[in-house]
């Protein structure tokens, strides 16, 4: 079955979808209402792995991966987690001044990571620190802004993957335009733009549906869908399910189960594929679950239930994978115990790679203002450099 | 009860709870103001106690929360909206510039327009990029827009009472990294007016000018300064837009030195039109021209240097000698 073919296929099955939810909302002023025939026509989620880590099949979205592959998309998955756990522990020990965990999206951005080429072009929120991993930016990098020390912390272009982007939905834009320079330029890579439901609202990140859609452009939308966008749920920013919203704007959108590392992977490579070969964007969501605060400022015990955070805990990505390994046996006790050492390993390089990571120097406040220079940085340059060299002197007028 | 020790961030609370009590038209807005209460907890209770028709948790979308609070505006309410933080307020600004602000002029004055923007600003929290700037001067430049900066619990509680009550458009920066610390507020009391000035401390070789954040460090500039043997006055200008100039010329025809201070980048900043307009209006007492210490022109950079960045007790004390020294 080509993917052409399914992915017609679920654009028109998708659409009569679509048509239930709008007739149903025109038929109601009653908010309640509104809000239980949205959930009534929520379809299934793409999934390929269960929760206790069966392997179902799906039609539109089969994939076949090695054992090794398979290992590699664990490996990833433990290492992301672990790399997260320690970055929210030196922000317990001062060590950073901040820190989002992306604690329960391993699945949705290793997924998703896996199935870029390397000429594509990934733009992330600030959360992104799985799909960093997957694109070789060193994790200590990611750690420079959470600390204080810079606004970035690498060249966008050696990894292809963008910096992180604090201001919601901005990114989407980015994407929409650098896609539509691939297509000017004939090439055949894509990109991907990552962001939330939160997001979803945002002027910019319907804009950038717009533009995607009128251009043609080689992008596929990965809304992580988390449930949450700080204390405000989803239904605070949707009244119907995120993935339908693409309908409207003329390309499809598809709901993966977001905790399915294989079910990620396989949507997010046919989505590219779809771009690569002209067909332009794809929202992909994936629906999973925050199970940490929204950043270490965060207190999410204000707004939430334990209950829920359970019930997500049960549909865990990386038990969900570690279970499939096991019973599939393509994983022996040794590959489980050389990862955990792995993992060790990278905490300890992690903490001490922030712990020696260098202040800024007082001067880089007025380093890459302009690319091309400005008189008044330069005189605001040389006060500020005379005035910090007046207290070297221990001279403090 | 009507004197009370309260933490700024409190007083703005209740502030806002007497304004939700004393007119059913008031309306919170914004993200996270409901359960959580805002980031900063400024909403905490609100929606527990008035309902989520009163307090009201938006999308995520700050040109959408700002767009229909001008609605709800046209529709007899008023909204007061809170923007996260300083950096999120700029997917609003359009409608905050082109529609918000001109929305009474338009209308040949039939139309009005009391909305009360609340933007958590400044530094020196520590936090990530986009949370700690000072974007009031490209508000102030916006003519149908009031701006206003509380510096202390009482002003916070009485300025926002008084910024909801007005019929224009009021920019309320909050100086965040003063949130928590307390002073006393006065629910009884008759505030001043809200774009008056107000002389913190009294002095009389030199004026120091400030608004928000910046007037506790000139505070202790002057305390400093007085250990010199320098009477240093200190005037709270508590509005932006507009500019009590006739305060800060009472107090320069007194002490005939002018040092103007604010976070805020200085390149264009309110320093220059407090600069420009004291120079022609005292020309012939002053004894120096006046002088600004504030941010650079760079972006406001990461918070292990902000220290550097920010105006400090030692920039503002070399000010002072400097302009003292002419
Ligand atoms: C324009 C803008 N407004 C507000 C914020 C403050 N803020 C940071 S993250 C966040 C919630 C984002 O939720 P979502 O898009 O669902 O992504 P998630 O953090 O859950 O991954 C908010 C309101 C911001 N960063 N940018």
């Amino acid at each position: 079955m080509t993917v052409e073919s399914t992915a017609a296929r679920k654009t028109t099955r998708r659409s009569s979808g679509t048509k239930r939810t709008a007739s149903a909302s025109t038929s109601t002023t009653k908010k309640t209402s509104t809000r239980a025939e949205a959930g009534a026509v929520e379809p299934e989620l793409v999934q390929l792995l269960t929760p206790e880590g069966e392997r179902v099949q799906h039609p539109d979205y089969d994939i076949d991966l090695s054992a090794e592959e398979l290992r590699g998309l664990y490996r990833d998955m433990v290492l992301t987690r672990r790399f997260d756990a320690e970055a929210t522990s030196l922000q317990r020990q001062g060590e950073l001044g901040l820190w989002a965990s992306l604690l329960g999206q391993e699945a949705a951005q290793i997924g998703s990571g896996r199935a870029l080429r390397d000429d594509d072009y990934v733009f992330p929120t600030y959360r992104e620190h799985g799909v960093a991993w997957v694109r070789g930016v060193d994790p200590t990098n990611l750690l420079g802004m959470f600390r204080g020390v810079n606004h970035g912390g690498w060249d966008p272009n050696s990894n292809n993957f963008h910096l992180y982007t604090i201001v919601i939905g901005s990114q989407t834009l980015h994407a929409t335009g650098y896609a539509m320079g691939i297509t000017k330029d004939g090439a055949d890579s894509a990109v991907i733009a990552y962001f939330g439901d939160g997001a979803s609202s945002q002027g910019d990140v319907n804009e950038a549906f717009t533009f995607s859609a009128v251009y043609n452009a080689p992008v596929v939308f990965f809304c992580q869908n988390n449930q949450w966008a700080i204390s405000e749920p989803t239904e605070k920013q949707t009244r119907v399910p995120l993935y339908q919203r693409a309908r409207g704007f003329g390309f499809p959108g598809v709901r993966v189960d977001g905790n399915d590392v294989l079910a990620c992977l396989a949507v997010t490579r046919s989505a590219l594929e779809r771009a690569r070969r002209g067909e332009g964007p794809t929202l992909v969501e994936a629906f999973t679950y925050r199970m940490g605060a929204h950043t270490t400022s965060d207190d999410p015990t204000k707004y939430r239930a334990d209950e829920e955070r359970e019930a997500w805990e049960a549909k865990d990505p990386i038990l969900r994978l570690k279970a499939y390994l096991e019973r599939e046996g393509n994983a022996d006790e040794a590959f489980f115990e050389a990862l955990e050492a792995e993992s060790e390993a990278l905490g300890k390089r992690v903490r001490e790679g922030v712990r020696n990571m260098p202040d800024p120097d007082h001067m880089a406040i007025f380093e890459n203002v302009y690319a091309d220079g400005h008189a008044l940085v330069d005189e605001e340059r040389a006060q500020f450099a005379a005035y910090q060299a007046s207290f070297a002197d221990g001279e403090v007028k | 009860m009507a004197v009370q020790k309260l933490p700024l961030a409190k007083a703005l609370n209740e502030s806002l709870r007497k304004a939700l009590e004393t007119d059913p038209k008031v309306l919170i807005m914004g993200e996270d103001v409901g359960k959580l209460g805002g980031v900063f907890r400024v909403t905490d209770g609100l929606q527990k106690d008035f309902g989520e028709d009163r307090v009201i948790d938006t999308p995520l979308a700050e040109s959408g929360i700002v767009g229909t609070a001008i609605g709800l505006a046209l529709r007899g309410y008023r909204p007061v909206v809170e923007i996260q933080f300083d950096g999120f307020v700029f997917p609003a600004y359009d409608q905050i510039v082109t529609q918000l602000a001109k929305m009474h002029a338009r209308a040949l004055g039939k139309v009005k327009m009391p909305v009360v923007i609340r933007i958590p600003y400044g530094g020196g929290i520590g936090a990530v990029e986009h949370h700690s700037e000072s974007p009031e001067a490209l508000f102030a430049h916006v003519a149908g827009l009031k701006v206003v900066s509380p510096s202390n619990s009482s002003d916070a509680y009485w300025m926002l009472q008084q910024a909801i009550q007005s019929d224009d458009p009021v920019i309320f920066f909050e100086p965040k990294r003063r949130y928590w610390d307390k002073s006393e507020v006065d629910t009884e009391a008759i505030p001043g007016e809200l774009h008056k000035a107000r002389v913190a401390r009294e002095g009389s070789d030199l004026t120091l000018a400030a608004y928000g954040p910046m007037v506790k460090v000139c505070l202790e500039a002057a305390a400093a300064a007085q250990e010199e043997g320098k009477s240093v006055e200190v005037l709270d200008l508590r509005s932006m837009s507009p500019i009590d100039f006739d305060a800060i010329q009472r107090s320069v025809e007194k002490t005939r030195h002018l040092v103007v201070v604010h976070e805020a980048p200085v390149f264009y900043g309110s320093g220059a039109e407090v600069a420009a307009r004291i120079t022609e209006r005292c020309f012939y007492h002053l004894e120096a021209p006046v002088l600004r210490v504030g941010g650079y022109h760079a972006p406001y950079p990461p918070a292990r240097l902000e220290e550097e960045y920010l105006p400090g007790l030692d920039r503002v004390l070399d000010a002072v000698d400097r302009s003292l020294a002419y």
